[in-house]
């Protein structure tokens, strides 16, 4: 059955690579465009050269990272409430 | 009155609803919000529904552009609620969904506090069925402590609205303020409802454990009531600015390692509603405009958002990003209607996002909430990662999960195709919703400094995504429970009440087995006394009975001549 399903568009490393490529030169064109273009600003900060898209990537990778390690203190397994939870279905087994 | 009040429209439906069955019900749910917009519609500007009850002047009815604005929200968010239902065969669902939106919108409209409480807790009783109708222990579970959780912001409300009556004999709810304590009592109120910091884990409880079609509903109603009566009763409160830009920071953590996708999207709920608050907080008419924006677009994308994940668990029986991936080959329609509500929570420019969160960011800015602006701006980055990016990648991309079903039910696409092309036509022609807004403000969303930025903004922390994902720094879903703040109520303060009961449960014991122990000595020591030849029980003769008598007339004799 599996070496019969079509392959679809995603499937080829190809493609994925392409997406990739897309967004590359996208944000590419993003940073440069500031050069041309004149941005007004009202934040202290704003005017830094490439302070917005430096400001996602850091923000966006420190979200991750503290996210990371604020998991190891809140994960429990995945049963964790089932086994005793407040208030019980009357029809589970009391513990 | 040439109308009736909107909410009694859909009460009438849900009785309708509960009596019929198949194609009548079908109609009467999609007639519901269509003829309740229309009347809307015709509703004169100075209609009102003014009630004698228990000697106080109530009014149903409170027409201004703010309450038309939320009605006509309403009535779209019902009326894409009760398409995506159409498929259900569930008359309690049907009718708890009619009654839940009728009661938002006696909300909305309520004229004066009293009757915004009584809607408040119609919301409240009639939204739990949407939960327990999932009819799992988990959903039972969690909707008797989100039913608990509701009851206790009702008394708060009615606590304080009956302080307010005493305080300054009025009923009107317009600005409250936190000047006195009732005040207080009705912003903590609200905050229970709109989610504040600590006290918003019923949201991320209960919403989840609803069903596919339930949560659609959920969503749009009780928050947004919630952040309009903070509009109308605490503009301006200082206090709410730094609330908000706390509820838009910190669930996107929580969001970020969450297995459960519906629970991302619930802590992404938590974050919208930040931005909103921060808005009401700061006051201003654009700001004020901004959150009221901002709660309209939000209804419809996160809606949206909220039903492509429900097909997905309809179609599937799965919501864990770790069991789903692969899905886009099998669902293309889901996928694409999925990408437009996330490019529109994500504030993409020509979506609707862009146009009302800008208003927020740009109040901040100008009333020099700069470090509140930076906290928002990081909060927006952040909602594009786990609400845009997250949320289509684990459910219809990621790795193959080998799980092959097709698009879901005609009218589940249809529902999500309504609110795709509304994100999509806000985004582009934002000028019919800014004429709607409670106040006049000319505002332009689209100037280069805004899409430029935005877009920078958005693109690298797209970048952010891959480069994370390519270092394999990207926590992966795993099938586990995060938790979180309901923790203490589920787990550590019955961890703290049960040696305490039972602390109480040994000493009531004890004392008792005291008691009955000086009981039993007092029992053998009496019958001791009238055993045979105890000192009671001994024959005692008449002659010495006839002493003691004499004995003791003699010391009565003696005592009275003294």
């Amino acid at each position: 059955m599996k070496g019969e399903e079509k392959t679809y568009l995603f499937d080829k490393p190809r493609n994925v690579q392409r997406v990739l490529w897309l967004l590359y030169i996208a944000s590419g064109l993003a940073l440069a465009m500031e050069l041309v273009v004149h941005r007004h600003t009202e934040h202290p900060w704003e005017g830094m050269p490439g302070f917005y898209p430096l400001y996602g990537f850091v923000g966006c990778t420190v979200l991750v990272v503290v996210a990371k390690w604020m998991r190891r203190l809140i994960i429990r397994p995945e049963d964790y409430y089932a086994q005793r939870d407040l208030p019980q279905h009357p029809e589970r087994e009391a513990p | 009155m040439t109308g009736l009040p909107p909410f009694l429209i859909f009460y009438l439906a849900a009785l309708a609803a509960a009596l019929t069955r198949g194609l009548p019900r079908a109609l009467i749910l999609v007639a519901t919000p269509l003829l309740g917009a229309l009347n809307l519609y015709f509703l004169p500007a100075d209609a009102s529904l003014p009630l004698g009850m228990l000697g106080l002047e109530l009014d149903l009815l409170r027409i201004d552009r703010m309450s038309t604005l939320f009605g006509y929200l309403f009535h779209i968010a019902a009326l894409i609620g009760v398409i995506y239902a159409l498929h259900v065969r569930d008359t309690l669902q049907h009718s708890a969904a009619l009654l839940y939106a009728g009661s938002a919108l006696g909300a909305v409209f309520a004229g004066d506090l009293l009757s915004f409480f009584l809607f408040w807790e119609a919301m409240a009783v009639s939204s739990v069925f949407l939960v327990w109708a999932r009819r799992t222990p988990e959903a039972y579970s969690a909707g008797v402590r989100y039913l608990i959780i509701q009851v206790i912001s009702g008394l708060l409300l009615l606590v304080g609205l009956m302080l307010h009556y005493r305080a300054t004999g009025s009923l009107a709810f317009d600005v409250i303020g936190t000047s006195q304590g009732y005040g207080w009592l009705i912003l903590v109120a609200l905050g229970l409802k709109a989610a504040f910091p600590l006290l918003h884990s019923w949201l991320v409880d209960a919403y989840p454990e609803s069903t596919p079609t339930g949560t659609v509903f959920l969503s749009a109603f009780t928050t947004k009531v919630a952040v309009y009566a903070l509009a109308r009763g605490f503009p301006g409160t200082e206090m709410l600015v730094y609330i908000g830009a706390t509820m838009a920071c910190f669930p996107i953590f929580f969001a970020v390692v969450e297995n459960d996708l519906r629970r991302v999207l619930a802590y992404s709920l938590v974050n919208q509603l930040g931005f909103m608050v921060v808005g009401v907080g700061i006051g201003s008419q654009l700001a004020i405009n901004g959150a009221v924006a901002h709660a309209f677009t939000d209804v419809i994308f996160k809606g949206l958002l909220f039903m492509s994940m429900g097909a997905v668990l309809h179609m599937t029986g799965r919501i864990n990003g770790s069991e789903l991936g692969g899905l886009y080959k099998t669902m293309p329609k889901t996928t694409i209607l999925c990408i437009v509500g996330a490019a529109s929570i994500s504030a993409f420019p020509l979506f609707s996002g862009f146009v009302s969160k800008s208003m927020i960011m740009s109040a901040a800015l100008k009333d020099h909430y700069y470090g509140v602006w930076l906290i928002l701006l990081f909060a927006s980055a952040g909602v594009f990662h786990h609400a845009g990016i997250k949320i289509p990648y684990f459910a219809f991309f990621a790795h193959d999960s080998g799980i092959r079903v097709s698009d879901p039910p005609g009218n589940m696409l249809a529902a999500m195709t309504i609110a795709a092309l509304l994100c999509v036509g806000i985004g582009v022609f934002p000028g019919l919703l800014y004429q709607a807004l409670p106040f006049d403000v000319s505002y332009t969303p689209y100037d280069v400094t805004h899409v430029l930025t935005q877009l920078q903004l958005l693109l690298f922390s797209a970048l952010a995504f891959v480069w994370l994902n390519k270092r394999g720094i990207y926590p992966p879903e795993l099938n586990a429970v995060h938790l979180d703040f309901d923790w203490t109520y589920r787990r550590l303060l019955p961890g703290i009440a049960r040696p305490v009961f039972a602390g109480i449960a040994l000493a009531d014991r004890q004392m008792r087995e005291l008691g009955n122990r000086a009981l039993m000595h007092v029992v053998a020591f009496v019958s001791y006394l009238h055993s045979p030849g105890g000192l009671l029980s001994r024959p005692v003769g008449t002659s010495a009975m006839v002493t003691w008598v004499t004995l003791l007339l003699g010391i009565y004799l003696f005592l009275s001549f003294t």
